[in-house]
Protein backbone atom coordinates (compact mmCIF):
# COMPACT_ATOMS: atom_id res chain seq x y z
CA UNK A 1 0.00 0.00 0.00
CA UNK A 2 1.54 3.39 -1.25
CA UNK A 3 0.11 6.47 0.57
CA UNK A 4 1.17 10.02 0.18
CA UNK A 5 0.47 13.20 2.25
CA UNK A 6 -0.20 16.87 1.00
CA UNK A 7 3.47 17.53 2.04
CA UNK A 8 4.75 15.54 -0.34
CA UNK A 9 5.71 12.38 1.54
CA UNK A 10 4.91 9.30 0.90
CA UNK A 11 4.78 5.93 2.99
CA UNK A 12 4.60 2.15 1.64
CA UNK A 13 3.22 0.05 3.96
CA UNK A 14 4.37 -3.95 4.29
CA UNK A 15 3.20 -5.33 7.29
CA UNK A 16 3.82 -3.05 10.61
CA UNK A 17 6.54 -1.10 8.81
CA UNK A 18 6.15 1.90 6.83
CA UNK A 19 8.92 3.08 4.39
CA UNK A 20 9.31 7.23 4.44
CA UNK A 21 10.15 8.87 1.82
CA UNK A 22 9.69 12.23 -0.68
CA UNK A 23 7.70 12.17 -3.51
CA UNK A 24 9.14 12.44 -7.19
CA UNK A 25 7.09 15.86 -7.21
CA UNK A 26 9.09 17.16 -4.67
CA UNK A 27 12.40 15.92 -5.35
CA UNK A 28 12.12 18.07 -8.49
CA UNK A 29 10.88 21.21 -6.57
CA UNK A 30 13.92 20.83 -4.32
CA UNK A 31 16.27 20.38 -7.35
CA UNK A 32 19.93 19.07 -6.42
CA UNK A 33 19.87 17.12 -2.99
CA UNK A 34 22.96 17.53 -1.49
CA UNK A 35 21.99 16.69 2.40
CA UNK A 36 20.04 14.98 4.36
CA UNK A 37 19.59 14.10 7.72
CA UNK A 38 18.60 11.48 9.55
CA UNK A 39 16.90 10.69 12.69
CA UNK A 40 18.37 8.42 15.09
CA UNK A 41 16.94 4.60 15.22
CA UNK A 42 14.61 3.89 18.26
CA UNK A 43 13.39 7.27 17.73
CA UNK A 44 9.67 7.96 18.49
CA UNK A 45 8.12 10.13 15.71
CA UNK A 46 4.64 11.78 15.59
CA UNK A 47 2.40 12.41 13.13
CA UNK A 48 3.52 15.12 11.13
CA UNK A 49 6.04 15.65 13.24
CA UNK A 50 9.84 16.39 11.75
CA UNK A 51 11.37 13.04 10.67
CA UNK A 52 13.99 14.12 8.79
CA UNK A 53 15.67 17.21 6.64
CA UNK A 54 16.74 17.41 3.35
CA UNK A 55 18.79 20.09 1.55
CA UNK A 56 18.77 20.72 -1.86
CA UNK A 57 22.04 23.64 -3.31
CA UNK A 58 18.99 26.04 -2.39
CA UNK A 59 17.51 25.58 0.99
CA UNK A 60 16.68 23.00 3.71
CA UNK A 61 13.17 21.63 4.24
CA UNK A 62 11.55 19.15 6.55
CA UNK A 63 10.18 16.41 5.99
CA UNK A 64 7.27 15.36 8.06
CA UNK A 65 6.56 11.72 9.60
CA UNK A 66 3.03 10.81 7.63
CA UNK A 67 2.09 8.29 9.96
CA UNK A 68 3.32 8.17 13.89
CA UNK A 69 6.07 5.21 14.60
CA UNK A 70 9.38 4.35 16.01
CA UNK A 71 12.11 4.48 13.53
CA UNK A 72 13.15 0.71 12.84
CA UNK A 73 15.90 1.75 9.96
CA UNK A 74 17.21 4.51 7.84
CA UNK A 75 18.78 4.77 4.56
CA UNK A 76 22.40 5.43 5.12
CA UNK A 77 23.48 5.17 0.85
CA UNK A 78 21.67 8.60 1.10
CA UNK A 79 24.58 10.22 3.52
CA UNK A 80 27.10 9.41 0.68
CA UNK A 81 24.97 10.00 -2.07
CA UNK A 82 21.98 11.67 -1.40
CA UNK A 83 21.61 12.27 -5.12
CA UNK A 84 19.80 9.11 -5.12
CA UNK A 85 16.39 10.73 -3.84
CA UNK A 86 17.25 13.01 -7.05
CA UNK A 87 17.42 9.57 -9.10
CA UNK A 88 14.69 7.49 -7.69
CA UNK A 89 12.60 9.72 -4.78
CA UNK A 90 10.38 6.93 -4.60
CA UNK A 91 12.40 3.73 -4.62
CA UNK A 92 16.04 3.71 -3.72
CA UNK A 93 15.88 7.36 -1.97
CA UNK A 94 14.00 6.18 0.98
CA UNK A 95 14.63 8.07 4.47
CA UNK A 96 13.66 5.57 7.28
CA UNK A 97 11.56 2.93 7.66
CA UNK A 98 9.12 3.28 10.75
CA UNK A 99 7.12 1.04 12.87
CA UNK A 100 3.62 2.23 12.89
CA UNK A 101 2.42 2.90 15.80
CA UNK A 102 -1.55 3.28 14.56
CA UNK A 103 -2.22 1.49 10.66
CA UNK A 104 -5.60 3.75 10.83
CA UNK A 105 -3.44 7.30 10.24
CA UNK A 106 -3.13 5.32 7.21
CA UNK A 107 -6.66 6.32 6.39
CA UNK A 108 -6.29 9.78 6.46
CA UNK A 109 -3.72 10.18 3.31
CA UNK A 110 -3.97 10.10 -0.30
CA UNK A 111 -3.85 6.74 -2.45
CA UNK A 112 -1.40 7.25 -5.95
CA UNK A 113 -4.31 8.48 -7.84
CA UNK A 114 -5.31 11.10 -5.61
CA UNK A 115 -1.85 12.37 -4.83
CA UNK A 116 -1.67 12.45 -8.69
CA UNK A 117 -4.93 14.84 -8.61
CA UNK A 118 -3.37 16.93 -5.64
CA UNK A 119 -0.44 17.94 -7.57
CA UNK A 120 -1.87 18.62 -10.90
CA UNK A 121 -4.32 21.03 -8.58
CA UNK A 122 -1.05 22.95 -7.73
CA UNK A 123 -0.36 23.74 -11.36
CA UNK B 1 6.49 23.61 -1.55
CA UNK B 2 4.89 24.92 -4.70
CA UNK B 3 6.02 28.71 -5.49
CA UNK B 4 3.43 31.04 -5.28
CA UNK B 5 3.81 34.13 -6.71
CA UNK B 6 1.81 37.16 -8.53
CA UNK B 7 3.84 37.34 -11.55
CA UNK B 8 1.87 40.47 -12.45
CA UNK B 9 3.92 42.48 -10.40
CA UNK B 10 7.19 41.33 -11.57
CA UNK B 11 9.23 43.27 -14.26
CA UNK B 12 10.83 41.20 -17.35
CA UNK B 13 14.20 41.40 -18.48
CA UNK B 14 14.41 41.60 -22.75
CA UNK B 15 15.59 37.94 -22.03
CA UNK B 16 12.58 36.55 -19.95
CA UNK B 17 10.80 35.01 -23.48
CA UNK B 18 14.29 33.04 -23.86
CA UNK B 19 14.47 32.00 -20.42
CA UNK B 20 10.65 30.41 -20.94
CA UNK B 21 11.87 28.77 -24.18
CA UNK B 22 15.24 27.31 -22.27
CA UNK B 23 12.83 26.15 -19.56
CA UNK B 24 13.79 27.88 -16.87
CA UNK B 25 12.53 27.90 -13.65
CA UNK B 26 11.36 31.30 -12.78
CA UNK B 27 11.01 33.32 -9.17
CA UNK B 28 10.57 36.52 -7.93
CA UNK B 29 14.07 38.24 -7.63
CA UNK B 30 14.39 42.04 -7.03
CA UNK B 31 11.67 42.45 -8.51
CA UNK B 32 12.35 40.61 -11.54
CA UNK B 33 10.68 37.28 -13.05
CA UNK B 34 14.28 35.86 -13.40
CA UNK B 35 15.08 31.78 -13.85
CA UNK B 36 16.89 30.25 -10.73
CA UNK B 37 17.64 27.55 -13.39
CA UNK B 38 17.19 25.26 -16.02
CA UNK B 39 16.22 21.88 -16.86
CA UNK B 40 20.35 21.08 -16.42
CA UNK B 41 19.99 21.84 -12.45
CA UNK B 42 21.92 24.01 -10.31
CA UNK B 43 24.71 21.76 -9.73
CA UNK B 44 25.41 20.51 -13.43
CA UNK B 45 24.83 24.93 -14.28
CA UNK B 46 27.79 25.59 -11.36
CA UNK B 47 30.13 23.20 -12.62
CA UNK B 48 29.66 23.70 -16.42
CA UNK B 49 30.51 27.47 -15.32
CA UNK B 50 34.03 26.16 -14.01
CA UNK B 51 34.79 23.88 -16.75
CA UNK B 52 33.80 25.64 -20.02
CA UNK B 53 31.57 29.00 -20.62
CA UNK B 54 27.83 30.13 -18.83
CA UNK B 55 25.86 32.49 -19.87
CA UNK B 56 23.93 34.43 -17.51
CA UNK B 57 21.01 37.51 -17.94
CA UNK B 58 22.39 39.87 -15.56
CA UNK B 59 19.66 42.25 -17.11
CA UNK B 60 18.52 43.10 -14.01
CA UNK B 61 21.39 45.20 -12.90
CA UNK B 62 21.10 49.08 -13.31
CA UNK B 63 22.97 50.96 -15.57
CA UNK B 64 23.59 54.05 -15.86
CA UNK B 65 26.03 56.79 -17.35
CA UNK B 66 26.96 59.65 -15.10
CA UNK B 67 28.44 62.59 -16.89
CA UNK B 68 29.75 65.83 -15.87
CA UNK B 69 33.52 68.17 -16.51
CA UNK B 70 34.69 66.44 -12.59
CA UNK B 71 32.84 63.19 -12.71
CA UNK B 72 35.44 61.13 -11.30
CA UNK B 73 35.99 64.06 -8.52
CA UNK B 74 31.91 64.13 -7.74
CA UNK B 75 31.22 60.34 -7.48
CA UNK B 76 33.93 60.27 -4.68
CA UNK B 77 31.52 62.16 -2.09
CA UNK B 78 29.82 59.23 -2.30
CA UNK B 79 32.10 56.47 -2.46
CA UNK B 80 35.88 55.46 -0.72
CA UNK B 81 36.79 53.73 -4.02
CA UNK B 82 39.54 55.63 -6.08
CA UNK B 83 37.60 57.11 -9.22
CA UNK B 84 40.24 59.58 -9.97
CA UNK B 85 43.17 57.21 -10.43
CA UNK B 86 41.25 55.23 -13.08
CA UNK B 87 42.36 55.01 -16.09
CA UNK B 88 40.53 55.51 -19.50
CA UNK B 89 38.55 52.27 -19.96
CA UNK B 90 39.33 50.73 -16.51
CA UNK B 91 36.94 49.80 -14.05
CA UNK B 92 36.90 49.68 -10.69
CA UNK B 93 34.82 47.90 -7.46
CA UNK B 94 33.71 50.30 -5.01
CA UNK B 95 30.87 51.28 -2.49
CA UNK B 96 28.11 53.56 -1.98
CA UNK B 97 28.04 54.84 2.04
CA UNK B 98 26.19 55.79 4.30
CA UNK B 99 27.30 58.31 7.60
CA UNK B 100 27.65 55.52 9.79
CA UNK B 101 30.12 53.93 6.67
CA UNK B 102 27.25 51.51 6.59
CA UNK B 103 26.95 49.96 3.08
CA UNK B 104 24.37 51.31 1.00
CA UNK B 105 25.12 49.23 -2.52
CA UNK B 106 28.08 47.75 -3.98
CA UNK B 107 28.83 48.90 -7.51
CA UNK B 108 30.86 48.56 -10.64
CA UNK B 109 32.39 52.30 -11.49
CA UNK B 110 34.43 52.36 -15.56
CA UNK B 111 35.86 55.59 -16.57
CA UNK B 112 34.25 55.69 -20.54
CA UNK B 113 36.12 59.20 -20.65
CA UNK B 114 37.03 61.85 -18.41
CA UNK B 115 33.74 63.73 -18.19
CA UNK B 116 31.86 60.39 -18.39
CA UNK B 117 31.76 57.20 -15.86
CA UNK B 118 29.56 53.86 -16.28
CA UNK B 119 27.50 52.42 -13.41
CA UNK B 120 26.34 49.28 -12.92
CA UNK B 121 24.90 48.40 -9.66
CA UNK B 122 22.39 45.85 -7.96
CA UNK B 123 18.98 45.29 -8.78
CA UNK B 124 17.05 45.79 -5.38
CA UNK B 125 19.09 49.13 -4.91
CA UNK B 126 18.92 50.62 -7.99
CA UNK B 127 16.06 52.94 -7.78
CA UNK B 128 17.66 53.99 -4.18
CA UNK B 129 20.78 54.39 -5.84
CA UNK B 130 20.52 56.41 -8.89
CA UNK B 131 17.98 59.14 -6.57
CA UNK B 132 20.75 59.53 -4.07
CA UNK B 133 23.27 60.03 -6.97
CA UNK B 134 21.35 62.53 -8.39
CA UNK B 135 20.23 64.06 -5.77
CA UNK B 136 23.85 64.54 -4.13
CA UNK B 137 25.50 65.55 -7.01
CA UNK B 138 22.67 67.67 -8.87
CA UNK B 139 24.19 70.48 -10.56
CA UNK B 140 27.55 69.08 -10.74
CA UNK B 141 27.00 65.35 -12.84
CA UNK B 142 24.00 64.32 -14.67
CA UNK B 143 23.14 60.95 -14.37
CA UNK B 144 21.63 58.90 -17.81
CA UNK B 145 20.13 55.80 -16.56
CA UNK B 146 20.70 53.05 -19.55
CA UNK B 147 17.08 51.50 -18.78
CA UNK B 148 16.62 50.41 -22.24
CA UNK B 149 19.86 48.46 -21.92
CA UNK B 150 20.51 44.78 -21.50
CA UNK B 151 23.34 42.85 -19.38
CA UNK B 152 24.73 39.00 -20.22
CA UNK B 153 27.49 37.81 -18.59
CA UNK B 154 29.24 35.37 -19.89
CA UNK B 155 31.70 33.23 -17.59
CA UNK B 156 34.41 30.52 -17.51
CA UNK B 157 37.48 29.15 -18.64
CA UNK B 158 36.28 28.75 -22.45
CA UNK B 159 34.84 32.38 -22.09
CA UNK B 160 37.75 34.32 -23.78
CA UNK B 161 38.06 31.35 -26.76
CA UNK B 162 33.89 31.61 -26.97
CA UNK B 163 33.92 35.29 -27.18
CA UNK B 164 37.18 35.79 -29.53
CA UNK B 165 35.41 34.01 -31.72
CA UNK B 166 32.68 36.61 -32.40
CA UNK B 167 35.09 39.25 -31.44
CA UNK B 168 38.94 38.76 -31.83
CA UNK B 169 39.85 41.82 -29.37
CA UNK B 170 37.81 40.46 -26.79
CA UNK B 171 40.63 37.66 -26.36
CA UNK B 172 43.18 40.65 -25.42
CA UNK B 173 40.99 42.84 -23.21
CA UNK B 174 42.93 43.12 -19.85
CA UNK B 175 40.86 42.15 -16.55
CA UNK B 176 38.61 44.96 -15.11
CA UNK B 177 38.82 47.08 -18.34
CA UNK B 178 35.75 47.92 -20.56
CA UNK B 179 35.81 48.74 -24.64
CA UNK B 180 33.16 49.48 -26.93
CA UNK B 181 33.36 46.27 -29.53
CA UNK B 182 31.01 45.22 -32.16
CA UNK B 183 30.18 41.83 -31.43
CA UNK B 184 29.08 40.08 -34.65
CA UNK B 185 27.48 43.44 -35.72
CA UNK B 186 25.83 43.90 -32.03
CA UNK B 187 27.68 47.53 -30.86
CA UNK B 188 28.21 46.47 -27.49
CA UNK B 189 30.00 47.62 -24.15
CA UNK B 190 32.24 44.86 -23.07
CA UNK B 191 33.87 44.52 -20.13
CA UNK B 192 36.40 41.73 -18.98
CA UNK B 193 34.23 41.45 -15.56
CA UNK B 194 32.08 39.00 -13.36
CA UNK B 195 31.40 37.72 -10.18
CA UNK B 196 32.30 34.18 -10.46
CA UNK B 197 35.78 33.79 -9.88
CA UNK B 198 36.42 32.84 -13.34
CA UNK B 199 37.49 34.63 -16.56
CA UNK B 200 34.90 36.24 -18.21
CA UNK B 201 32.85 39.20 -19.17
CA UNK B 202 29.97 41.36 -19.04
CA UNK B 203 28.06 42.57 -22.25
CA UNK B 204 25.69 45.40 -22.24
CA UNK B 205 23.77 45.84 -24.96
CA UNK B 206 21.00 47.78 -26.40
CA UNK B 207 17.44 45.58 -25.52
CA UNK B 208 16.48 44.89 -28.44
CA UNK B 209 19.78 43.11 -29.52
CA UNK B 210 19.87 41.13 -26.34
CA UNK B 211 18.32 37.86 -27.72
CA UNK B 212 19.56 37.72 -30.54
CA UNK B 213 23.35 38.03 -28.95
CA UNK B 214 22.36 35.46 -26.68
CA UNK B 215 21.31 32.98 -29.06
CA UNK B 216 24.88 33.95 -30.63
CA UNK B 217 26.32 32.99 -27.75
CA UNK B 218 24.56 29.78 -26.91
CA UNK B 219 25.13 28.11 -29.95
CA UNK B 220 28.73 28.25 -29.58
CA UNK B 221 30.66 25.27 -27.97
CA UNK B 222 31.00 25.30 -24.45
CA UNK B 223 28.44 27.98 -23.68
CA UNK B 224 25.05 26.96 -21.68
CA UNK B 225 22.45 29.13 -20.00
CA UNK B 226 22.96 29.51 -16.07
CA UNK B 227 20.62 30.79 -13.56
CA UNK B 228 20.78 32.33 -10.36
CA UNK B 229 20.90 29.33 -8.00
CA UNK B 230 24.27 28.47 -9.84
CA UNK B 231 24.83 32.34 -9.96
CA UNK B 232 25.04 32.10 -6.19
CA UNK B 233 26.64 29.30 -5.59
CA UNK B 234 29.74 30.30 -7.67
CA UNK B 235 29.76 33.56 -5.69
CA UNK B 236 30.00 32.10 -2.83
CA UNK B 237 32.86 29.73 -3.44
CA UNK B 238 34.67 32.52 -4.90
CA UNK B 239 34.13 34.49 -2.02
CA UNK B 240 32.63 37.45 -3.28
CA UNK B 241 29.53 39.06 -1.51
CA UNK B 242 25.89 39.48 -1.79
CA UNK B 243 24.20 42.73 -1.02
CA UNK B 244 21.14 42.47 1.42
CA UNK B 245 22.93 39.50 2.38
CA UNK B 246 27.03 39.63 3.29
CA UNK B 247 27.42 43.00 3.04
CA UNK B 248 24.06 45.97 4.10
CA UNK B 249 24.04 49.42 5.82
CA UNK B 250 25.05 48.06 9.31
CA UNK B 251 27.97 46.55 7.78
CA UNK B 252 30.71 48.80 6.16
CA UNK B 253 33.55 48.23 4.16
CA UNK B 254 36.24 47.31 6.61
CA UNK B 255 33.77 44.76 8.64
CA UNK B 256 33.43 43.49 4.74
CA UNK B 257 37.09 42.69 4.64
CA UNK B 258 36.70 45.59 1.32
CA UNK B 259 39.61 47.64 2.52
CA UNK B 260 41.15 46.76 -0.56
CA UNK B 261 38.98 48.26 -2.73
CA UNK B 262 39.89 51.62 -1.00
CA UNK B 263 43.09 53.35 -1.81
CA UNK B 264 45.74 54.43 0.04
CA UNK B 265 44.74 58.38 -0.90
CA UNK B 266 41.15 57.48 -0.31
CA UNK B 267 42.08 56.07 3.13
CA UNK B 268 44.17 58.85 4.32
CA UNK B 269 41.83 61.79 2.60
CA UNK B 270 38.48 60.60 3.59
CA UNK B 271 35.53 62.64 1.81
CA UNK B 272 33.30 60.40 1.25
CA UNK B 273 30.06 59.46 3.65
CA UNK B 274 31.12 57.65 6.79
CA UNK B 275 34.51 57.99 6.50
CA UNK B 276 35.54 59.14 10.12
CA UNK B 277 34.13 55.71 10.60
CA UNK B 278 36.09 53.39 8.14
CA UNK B 279 39.11 55.30 9.24
CA UNK B 280 38.78 54.88 12.63
CA UNK B 281 38.33 51.18 11.79
CA UNK B 282 41.59 50.84 9.93
CA UNK B 283 43.42 52.92 12.23
CA UNK B 284 41.96 50.61 15.17
CA UNK B 285 40.67 47.66 13.75
CA UNK B 286 36.61 46.65 13.41
CA UNK B 287 35.01 44.91 15.95
CA UNK B 288 33.65 42.31 13.73
CA UNK B 289 35.48 40.94 10.64
CA UNK B 290 33.78 38.87 7.24
CA UNK B 291 34.95 35.80 7.12
CA UNK B 292 35.00 32.49 5.26
CA UNK B 293 33.35 28.82 6.97
CA UNK B 294 34.11 25.66 6.43
CA UNK B 295 31.68 23.43 8.09
CA UNK B 296 33.40 19.68 9.28
CA UNK B 297 30.65 17.75 8.38
CA UNK B 298 28.66 18.14 5.25
CA UNK B 299 25.55 19.59 6.43
CA UNK B 300 25.37 23.40 5.29
CA UNK B 301 25.07 26.42 7.39
CA UNK B 302 23.05 28.98 5.98
CA UNK B 303 22.59 32.23 6.17
CA UNK B 304 21.45 32.73 9.79
CA UNK B 305 23.03 30.52 11.53
CA UNK B 306 24.46 31.31 15.03
CA UNK B 307 28.39 30.94 14.86
CA UNK B 308 29.87 30.09 18.68
CA UNK B 309 33.00 29.37 20.30
CA UNK B 310 33.21 27.24 23.25
CA UNK B 311 29.66 27.64 23.79
CA UNK B 312 29.06 31.60 23.29
CA UNK B 313 27.82 33.41 20.02
CA UNK B 314 30.68 35.19 18.45
CA UNK B 315 28.30 35.85 15.18
CA UNK B 316 26.26 34.85 12.41
CA UNK B 317 26.26 33.19 8.90
CA UNK B 318 25.60 35.73 6.44
CA UNK B 319 25.79 33.17 3.40
CA UNK B 320 26.26 29.78 3.56
CA UNK B 321 25.57 26.52 1.29
CA UNK B 322 26.36 23.81 -0.56
CA UNK B 323 29.91 24.61 -2.98
CA UNK B 324 29.83 22.14 -5.54
CA UNK B 325 33.59 22.84 -6.74
CA UNK B 326 34.36 22.65 -3.12
CA UNK B 327 32.08 19.45 -3.21
CA UNK B 328 31.17 20.07 0.47
CA UNK B 329 29.45 23.11 2.51
CA UNK B 330 31.04 26.32 2.53
CA UNK B 331 29.70 29.83 3.95
CA UNK B 332 30.57 33.21 5.01
CA UNK B 333 29.98 35.46 7.92
CA UNK B 334 30.91 37.73 10.70
CA UNK B 335 32.63 36.97 13.47
CA UNK B 336 34.46 39.08 16.87
CA UNK B 337 37.57 40.08 14.93
CA UNK B 338 39.59 37.93 17.95
CA UNK B 339 38.07 34.84 16.30
CA UNK B 340 38.52 35.93 12.97
CA UNK B 341 41.85 34.43 12.00
CA UNK B 342 41.92 31.60 9.27
CA UNK B 343 41.59 28.12 10.73
CA UNK B 344 40.20 29.21 14.28
CA UNK B 345 37.81 26.13 15.54
CA UNK B 346 34.36 27.47 16.29
CA UNK B 347 30.88 25.67 16.06
CA UNK B 348 27.92 26.39 13.75
CA UNK B 349 24.32 25.95 15.72
CA UNK B 350 22.27 23.97 13.00
CA UNK B 351 19.01 23.15 13.67
CA UNK B 352 19.73 23.25 17.87
CA UNK B 353 22.83 21.31 17.52
CA UNK B 354 26.72 22.52 17.63
CA UNK B 355 28.40 21.59 14.87
CA UNK B 356 32.16 21.96 14.41
CA UNK B 357 33.55 24.11 11.61
CA UNK B 358 36.55 26.56 11.00
CA UNK B 359 37.59 29.86 9.71
CA UNK B 360 38.54 29.78 6.38
CA UNK B 361 40.65 31.95 4.07
CA UNK B 362 38.40 33.26 1.26
CA UNK B 363 37.84 32.43 -1.63
CA UNK B 364 37.20 29.14 -1.30
CA UNK B 365 38.45 28.83 -5.23
CA UNK B 366 40.93 29.54 -6.51
CA UNK B 367 40.07 33.07 -8.72
CA UNK B 368 41.18 32.54 -12.22
CA UNK B 369 40.70 36.15 -13.46
CA UNK B 370 42.76 36.59 -16.67
CA UNK B 371 45.98 38.38 -16.02
CA UNK B 372 47.20 38.58 -19.75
Amino acid sequence: MLKFTEDHEWVRVDGEIGTVGISDYAQEQLGDVVFVELPDIGKTIAKGDEAAVVESVKAASEVYAPVEGEVAAVNEALNDNPGLINSDAQGDGWFLKIKLADASQLETLMDEAAYKTYVEGLG
Amino acid sequence: MSQDHDVQDLKRTPLHGLHLSLGGKMVPFAGYDMPVQYPTGILKEHLHTRDAAGLFDVSHMGQAALVGPDVAAALETLVPGDIQALDHGRMRYTQLTNEAGGILDDLMVTKLADDRLWLVVNAACKLNDFALIEGALDGRARLERAEDRALLALQGPKAAEVLSRLVPDAAALPFMAMAELDVAGTPALVSRSGYTGEDGYEISVAADDAEGLAKLLLAQDAVAPIGLGARDSLRLEAGLCLYGHDIDETTTPVEAALVWSISKRRRAEGGFPGAETIQRQLADGPQRRRVGIRPDGKAPAREGTPIMKDGRAIGTVTSGGFGPTVSGPVAMGYVETAHAAADTAIELEVRGRALPGRTAKLPFVPQRYYRG
